[in-house]
């Protein structure tokens, strides 16, 4: 299969690689996929708790060229955007902004639900914490 | 630092030998008669010509030359072989005997007679390399089994299968023994006495030929083995066949069987410590790297390796511009299906995504495998740093212990 342009620049020049500090609060972590179906994507928000806002994001992912594409893609996406904003990116503006084909629209999907997962996972903690004092 | 590509893809086909381009462009050009012509000087050159492909081929493989029926390719003669002796021997029996490792060629012509009522097939499992049992196949014989049919060599893992033994088998019980040896033949010994086979597929494009030629072998005695024509029409091939014979293509193959079995020994010596290079390459620079198929048992050409953390399509990503390699991950398939043969061998799907064919050929140098064995490291460990399944695992983590989300 041939590649998009961008596809390709994500790929080589993935924006925002790595995992925050264990010592680091108020950070959401989303795991989605599985090894067995060849994809699993994590992505990090950093997260102003007065604000809402999204200051920080990270991503390792283990998949195709698309699917580290696209969660390249999406932690510039959520940069700078607030919780809410970032919980209405959908999948198709992945598609559209990365040009995937039909077979590769499962990859965006994934990054779409990562983000979700990672704002479900900052959320939880938020009341553990408020629980906990 | 732009150098040519390197091909290391010699499963899935190989560059024509510029000595088989030679051989074949005159019947390109002014030698163009039908080899079907009996009665000018135009047909008895092709005539000619075909006549010496086949016995090219016959040498090669211990058969003799009117056994050699041609066909477009491997998938013609698998379907040929197998439909032609089910209708055939319709009234002797039913039942097919195959492996769940076989080429779709195979697999998709016993399904086809299976949803047609013609066969009842027993798919037979393989071990952790990838190979059938003879004590499976020997119980899976019924009084109204017909024909065994099964690889020489596997084209994903390149393990060879117990042949002779099978063939010793199929043999004694009177039963005909298909071989697909597509990816046998001119890389290994194949001699069909010896390996009692009946009927055996092959295909020029996979031993330096060209495209869209392949021949069947027939056994013409001890037994002689009859076919229900797959092709009708003028009765090429005695009747087996139907359709002008592709001279210029034949003459390639003929020509491509000869310097195989020439080479073949020095070749495969080669081919096998290129191989054990690349091999140890990798592994020394690399960890958690699984060798999939036997460690002996394969052809010398192939090395399949699963690399753990890194998924096929995204590694091939990665060298695609400078080293073609191909992939078992379902990513790089249309289907999305990790490869049922890595899968039928045991091999978790995690394993199966990971996993990269290494097809060494007779173009590749130590040079090739040097610089293949640089970039594969480098791309791995790149891409092992953006694993999240790597992380993991360097974090003592047991991804079999993970509840993965999906
Ligand atoms: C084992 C095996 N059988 C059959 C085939 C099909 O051969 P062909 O491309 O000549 O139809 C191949 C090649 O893909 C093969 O490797
Ligand atoms: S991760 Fe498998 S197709 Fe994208």
């Amino acid at each position: 299969m041939a590649y998009t342009e961008r596809v390709i620049e994500h790929y080589e020049r993935p924006r925002n690689v790595g995992s925050f500090g264990s010592e680091e609060a108020h950070v959401g972590t989303g795991v989605v996929g599985a090894p067995e179906c060849g994809d699993v994507m994590k992505l990090q928000l950093k997260i102003n708790p007065q604000t809402e806002v999204i200051e920080d994001a990270k991503f390792k992912t283990f998949g195709c060229g698309s699917a580290i594409a696209s969660s390249s893609y999406v932690t510039e996406l959520v940069k700078g955007k607030t919780v809410a904003e970032a919980g209405e990116i959908k999948n198709t503006q992945i598609v559209e902004e990365l040009a995937l084909p039909p077979v590769k629209i499962h990859c965006s999907v994934l990054a779409e639900d990562a983000i979700k997962a990672a704002v479900a996972d900052w959320r939880g903690q938020g009341t553990t914490k408020k629980d906990a004092a | 630092m732009e150098r040519d590509p390197i091909y290391m893809d010699n499963q899935a086909t190989t560059p024509v030998d510029p000595r088989v381009i030679e051989a074949m462009v005159p019947f390109l050009g002014e030698i163009y008669g039908n080899a079907a012509s009996r009665n000018h000087a135009f047909g008895w050159a092709a005539e000619e010509a075909v006549d010496r492909g086949r016995s090219q081929i016959a040498d090669l493989v211990g058969a003799r030359p009117k056994e050699i029926i041609f066909t477009s390719g491997a998938t013609e003669s698998d379907n040929l072989a197998i439909k032609g002796v089910a209708e055939f021997y319709a009234d002797r029996g039913n039942h097919i005997i195959t492996a769940v490792t076989e080429h779709k060629a195979v697999l998709d012509t016993c399904q086809a007679l299976e949803r047609a009522n013609i066969a009842e097939v027993t798919y037979l499992p393989v071990d952790q390399y990838g190979r059938v049992d003879v004590d499976d196949v020997k119980k899976a014989i019924r009084d109204e089994t017909i024909l065994i049919s099964l690889m020489y060599a596997n084209n994903e893992i390149g393990t060879l299968h117990p042949i002779r033994e099978i063939g010793k088998l199929t043999k004694e019980r009177g039963i005909l023994f298909h071989c697909d040896a597509t990816q046998g033949v001119g890389k290994i010994p194949v001699n069909v006495d010896e390996d009692s086979i009946d009927l055996m597929s092959m295909s020029a494009h996979k031993m330096y030929g060209p495209k869209g030629c392949g021949a069947l072998y027939v056994r013409s005695r001890g037994p002689r083995v009859r076919l229900r024509a797959q092709m009708h029409g003028g009765g090429h091939e005695r009747g087996m066949r139907s359709g002008t014979l592709n001279v210029a293509g034949i003459v390639g193959f003929g020509k491509a069987c000869e310097l195989c079995g020439q080479e073949l020994e020095a070749e495969a010596g080669r081919l096998i410590a290129l191989r054990q290079k690349l091999y140890n390459g990798l592994t020394e620079n690399l960890e958690d790297v699984y060798l999939n198929g036997h460690p002996t048992e394969r052809i010398p050409g192939n090395l399949n390796l699963s690399f753990s953390y890194v998924e096929g399509e995204s590694f091939l990503m990665g060298l695609n511009r400078e080293i073609a390699l191909s992939s078992g991950s379902a990513c790089t398939s249309a289907t999305l299906e990790p490869s049922y043969v890595l899968k039928a061998l045991g091999v978790g799907e995690e394993l199966a995504h990971t996993s990269i064919r290494f097809g060494l050929g007779r173009f590749n140098t130590e040079e090739d495998v040097d610089y293949v064995v640089k970039r594969v490291s480098e791309v791995v460990i790149r891409l092992r740093e953006m694993s999240p399944l790597y992380e993991m695992a360097k974090a003592g983590i047991d991804l079999k212990s993970v509840q993965w989300k999906t």
